[in-house]
């Protein structure tokens, strides 16, 4: 089995996503005889690059060309395919990120690849080709079959384990000859939250709903959120009202996100919201009413009034960050 | 300017997910279908786009003749036309496979999606119908403006947003904040009834991938409630006992 990865970077450093993903694709090749080749593209140092070995990967690959340094879903999933028909592969690899979801159905379509995205479980081989996916916004999962010799697989970051597996992977540059003719947009301004974790790839995730009362009182959830190293997240309403930015908006309608720790402050829980966020591994609930739907889905809850709770759990929380540190 | 839609027939959001046939079926029972809600942001933004300038919106669903009564309501909330591909939508590179089959001849000017069903969260038409048609496709786009044949858009990107610029012809994917859905009128749902609403037979491709069964998540085991006096208890439990932080 010949297995691609695309190693996908953010201003030259590799993401956690693409370590998940290395990690994942080494551990289907150690079990199928096989071995992956991670393919980077953009610019990034050979240091960096080196570092994809410590994660699996036996051979690393990188298209570094002029066109390839800013982000196009044409120019990029060129490249991608271009490595999968020279080295012969029959499954790649790709991080269901933004920029995941562009390049992978263009691949999977000059491949004529079967995909799969939303993948969350290793290929089952036994009989075919499984995987498992979440669907419903993680309100249920679907096992699909895949029946094409060559496909497509989108994994759920924060899904799989980033493993140390080093190898003395060999570095190769590339060029697909794809030129400037194959890029159709151009980039004008890219603006990114910077200094804050980012929501989708957060394992701790704060979030508020209506039960705050309004954005004068977000200082104490973006607080609790600094100290822990959090990313913050809001209900559907708050971002309606504009209260937050759209972009925290999580729930059915909104981003889809799976961390290992979601606090929902002053959220009631209905089922579009949960939709969103069930997959999270450990629910707490913060809300004065018991009733609310949110504690049948939590793990932990707090039933009182979020304005008295916060605080203490603030100071509990920095207390333990200095005892830790 | 002419626009293609593509538009999925999608469960309520409200919907309580079960399965039927020995969990190798979704449960329609009682279950009210709804157009795609980023499919309606898209279809709006369409009908703003078409009324600046001239032009037309045309809807493509590709589904059974159970999904005509959203497909009316498309029409109902403003677009000129509809064209349903009689087929069972199996996975996202069949559906992207009937709609580039019927697009390749319409000379579309620009084709928007919803940047995933809400039932199967793909997110994959967009992409797939790029590169089958040979346009660039932009995801999760948040605004759109056309100029002159030059589209300036803005796109969530990982931890951010970014500007673009694309000439036609592309593919985009509505995200949320890309405009307000429109809801149908009194005179809008009379037009409909009068509106084209083509039904064609998809194309002989066949699916790559099948989904043999689906499954619910385990229910939560009872939640641990913490007395709000001993509130900051949660952090050493969430270390020690859940070993999340
Ligand atoms: C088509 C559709 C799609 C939708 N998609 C989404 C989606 O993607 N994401 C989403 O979030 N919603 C979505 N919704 C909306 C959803 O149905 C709920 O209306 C929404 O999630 C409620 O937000 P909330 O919990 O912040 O507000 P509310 O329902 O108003 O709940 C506020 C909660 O705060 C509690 N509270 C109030 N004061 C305090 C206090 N001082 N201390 C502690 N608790 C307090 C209350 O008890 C209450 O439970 C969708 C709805 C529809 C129809």
């Amino acid at each position: 089995m010949k297995i691609i990865v695309f190693a996908e970077n953010q201003d030259g450093n590799f993401k956690k996503s693409t370590f998940e993903a290395i990690s994942y694709a080494a551990q289907i090749a150690a079990n199928n005889n096989g071995n992956v080749t991670a393919v980077s593209i953009g610019n990034v140092s050979a240091e960096k690059l080196a570092e994809l070995g410590k994660y699996g990967a036996d051979h690393i690959v990188s298209y570094a060309q002029e066109v390839f340094h800013s982000f196009s879903g044409e120019a990029y999933s060129k490249a991608i395919s271009h490595a999968a028909k020279s080295l012969n592969a029959n499954l790649i690899i790709v991080s269901n990120t933004y920029s995941g979801k562009t390049i992978a159905p263009r691949t999977a379509a000059q491949l004529s690849a079967g995909i799969v995205s939303g993948v969350i479980s290793f290929p089952d081989m036994q009989n075919g080709f499984k995987v498992r996916r979440t669907v419903f916004s993680g309100k249920a999962y679907a096992d699909v079959n895949v029946n094409t010799s060559i496909k497509v697989l989108a994994i759920t970051p924060n899904s799989f384990a980033i493993l140390d597996q080093p190898k003395t992977a060999a570095i190769e540059i590339m060029d697909a000859g794809i030129g400037s003719e194959n890029v159709h947009t151009k980039s004008t301004e890219i603006a990114r939250t910077s200094g804050k974790v980012v929501l989708t790839e957060a394992e701790l995730v704060i979030s508020a709903g209506r039960g705050m009362k309004g954005p004068e009182n977000w200082h104490m959830i973006e607080n609790l959120a600094d100290i822990l190293g959090a990313a913050t997240a809001c209900s559907k309403p708050v971002s309606d009202m504009h209260w937050r930015p759209h972009s925290e908006h999580v729930g059915q309608t909104g981003i889809t996100i799976k961390p290992n720790l979601y606090i929902a402050i002053g959220i009631s829980g209905a089922i579009q919201h949960l939709a969103g966020v069930s997959s999270s591994k450990v629910i707490v609930a913060i809300n004065k009413d018991p009733e609310a739907p949110f504690f049948k889905a939590a793990d932990y809850g707090i039933v009182g009034d979020a304005f008295e709770i916060l605080p203490l759990i603030t100071e509990a929380a920095k207390a333990f960050k200095s005892q830790q540190a | 300017m002419k626009i293609l839609v593509c538009m999925s027939n999608v469960p309520d959001t409200t919907t309580k997910v079960t399965f039927a046939e020995n969990n190798t079926k979704f449960n329609t029972q009682g279950v009210q279908f709804i157009i795609n809600p980023y499919d309606e942001l898209a279809l709006t933004r369409a009908l703003e786009i078409t009324e600046k300038q001239t032009g037309t919106v045309t809807v493509v669903n590709v589904g059974l003749a159970d999904t005509e009564p959203n497909v009316r309501k498309a029409l109902a909330i403003g677009a000129h036309e509809a064209v349903r591909i009689n087929a069972e939508p199996l996975d996202a590179y069949f559906v992207a496979e009937q709609i580039a089959h019927y697009a390749k001849g319409e000379n579309f000017d620009v084709i928007l999606t919803g940047r995933e069903s809400i039932d199967y969260n793909g997110g994959m038409v967009a992409g797939l119908l790029g590169e089958m048609l040979n346009m660039p496709s932009i995801n999760v786009i948040t605004a759109i403006e056309i100029e002159n044949g030059i589209a300036h858009l803005e796109r969530d990107i990982d931890g951010g947003r970014e500007k673009l610029d694309c000439p036609i012809p592309f593919v985009a994917s509505a995200q949320k904040e890309l405009t307000e859905p429109r809801i149908p009128n009194m005179r809008g749902i009379m037009a409909a009834r009068t509106k084209p609403l083509k039904v064609l037979e998809p194309t002989g491709s066949q699916a790559n991938t099948l989904t043999t069964s689906f499954e619910l998540p385990a229910p939560k085991g009872a939640c641990k409630l913490i007395d709000v006096a001993d509130a900051g208890k949660l952090i050493e439990l969430l270390h020690t006992e859940a070993k999340v932080i």
